[in-house]
């Protein structure tokens, strides 16, 4: 059984006080900062929580006695960073089950000033430890874009074609006032800023940011009471490939995106024309491409005029990374949440670049290296 | 040719000691599924296609082709930048991460599709990495 589209909303949604460099902050409180913010907002204390779901290495039992609840429903899926959309989908399964009523998904990382942060180990004789490890990858820059030249070979893309992916989403940042990184950029710029790891440059590369996030689901029903405009979940979806990125089926396609996505909008039962609002999970700028593709936004090769040709940024037909993505606004080491957090906000009309009368929203996550995905489609109107 | 100290050392696992024991003695070792006989890799005592624990062992041809990489460009323990972290084809059909030598970390050097060949290499007593090397460059 399934949860009905439109029956579990999220009530409560926020980020941490601040994000971008937050020294005075531990990872912890990351997790509980955005999570009292959440809280704030619709009125609830943590004694109304009976589920908490939250993203190793952060156990749920760490943040729900860090906050004071005690949950009959815990999920500590952990995908990378798209986990916050299996956690939400696993929420609202939850909700429909009847092992919780009122659930909180939380993030907090300390990915730059590391108080508390995420430690990264790879296990030398993990399969990564023993057949990635020894050839000198060194964090995701070197391993998520491994897949980028076959990919360009095989659709055409050339490197302007991804350096202009972070043109427009630097546009969408300047509009935002939180985003770390506003200023306009030219290709020129993102073709002439250092290079990290062919053929990416540091603009073609996520931010390294602290920050934290909160979510708080409950039945449509129950919704209804809050004080905040509920924010109905129509679809969601699902779905892991390999963390070893060598071993992908298909170097120019994520076999998890294509699952993921087509099972969100099928539930939803919504078309592409329906989609007023995108989020693409853009840790690298291949990754909106590869959306696109995979979600069916696009055809095979298309992504790349399809951006190139405006149709994604301010005043295009279909508006993406609206918050400036994680190529501008923030990235944590896990920024699912704050894909959603704009999804949310793009539905309550409340988001910095609102997109005016937008009624369906789709946030799209992706784990490092295309291990995972993640897809839940959002609408401000009940089915 | 020698690899600069500090490269991280696998550390082989019973399902994987086979391939670590053959690329030690110069043999690139694949396993494949008896009943489809397709070849996989990483190395698992049980076909990926089928769940049958019906695998053998063979010896791989060596021969590759480029299929992707990227040119690292920042300093890492045990490697020299710019070096290039690729994956290749193997001549069977899966795919591994390994480092080209013998050949400029360019990208006007190493293009896709290119043939190589396997560059057995040792990072110490223990332990012997399957590099690969352009096929032309082939002793």
């Amino acid at each position: 059984m399934s949860y009905k589209p439109g029956s579990v909303a999220v009530v409560g949604a926020a980020e941490s006080t601040k994000i971008g460099a937050v020294p005075g902050m531990s990872q912890i409180m990351l997790h509980a900062d955005a999570a009292l913010n959440a809280m704030a907002e619709c009125g609830l204390k943590p004694g109304d929580i009976d589920g908490v779901a939250c993203v190793g290495p952060m156990m749920p039992q760490q943040i729900a006695h860090y906050l004071g609840i005690t949950p009959t429903w815990v999920d500590g899926t952990a995908v990378g960073g798209c986990s916050f959309m299996l956690h939400v989908r696993h929420a609202a399964a939850a909700i429909a089950a009847g092992y919780a009523k009122t659930i909180l998904i939380t993030h907090g990382e300390s990915g730059k000033s590391r108080i508390n942060g995420t430690p990264r180990p790879a296990e030398p004789e993990s399969l990564n430890g023993q057949f990635e490890v020894p050839y000198g990858p060194f964090g995701p820059p070197t391993l998520f874009p491994i897949p980028v030249l076959r990919y360009m070979q095989a659709t055409g893309t050339t490197h302007e074609h991804l350096a202009q992916v972070s043109v427009v989403t630097r546009e969408w940042a300047a509009k935002n006032p939180r985003a770390m990184f506003r200023d306009p950029i030219t290709i020129d710029d993102v073709l002439g800023s250092r290079m990290i790891a062919y053929p990416f440059r540091i603009l073609q590369c996520c931010l390294v940011t602290d920050g934290g996030g909160a979510i708080i689901v409950t039945s449509a029903d129950r919704a209804k009471d809050f004080p905040t405009k509920p924010v109905y979940i129509l679809g969601s979806g699902e779905s892991v490939e390999s963390n070893m990125v060598s071993q992908m089926e298909d170097f120019t396609s994520s076999r998890a995106f294509r699952v993921a996505g087509p099972t969100a909008m099928k539930m939803a039962g919504i078309t592409h024309s329906d989609v007023d609002h995108l989020m693409i999970y853009d840790a690298f700028a291949h990754l909106p491409l590869y959306g696109l593709e995979d979600l069916g936004f696009c055809k095979r090769g298309e992504a790349k005029d399809f951006i190139w040709e405006g149709n994604t940024r301010p005043g295009g037909k279909l508006p993406l990374n609206t918050n400036g993505g994680g190529l501008s606004y923030t990235h944590t080491g896990m920024y699912g949440m704050f894909a959603l957090q704009e999804s949310i906000r793009q539905m309550r009309g409340t988001a910095p670049a609102q997109v005016a009368g937008a009624k369906v929203s789709i946030a799209h996550g992706v784990g490092g290296m295309f291990s995972a995905s993640g897809t839940i489609v959002f609408s401000n109107e009940q089915p | 040719m020698a690899l600069a100290p500090g490269r991280p050392k696998p550390k082989p696992t019973p399902e994987t000691k086979h391939f670590w024991d053959g690329c030690k003695a110069g043999k690139l070792l694949l396993q494949r599924c008896v009943e489809t006989g397709r070849a996989y890799f990483p190395p698992r005592p049980f076909s990926p296609y089928t769940g049958s624990r019906n695998v053998e062992t063979f010896e791989a041809s060596g021969r590759a082709t480029l299929h992707s990489y990227v040119i690292h460009h920042r300093p890492v323990p045990g490697f020299e930048p710019p070096y290039a972290i690729a994956v290749v084809e193997l001549e069977e059909g899966p795919r591994m991460m390994t480092n080209i030598i013998d050949c400029p970390q360019t990208p006007e050097a190493l293009v896709l599709d290119m043939p190589m060949v396997v560059a057995f290499t040792p990072l110490d007593d223990d332990i012997t990495l399957p590099l690969f090397r352009p096929a032309q460059e082939a002793k």
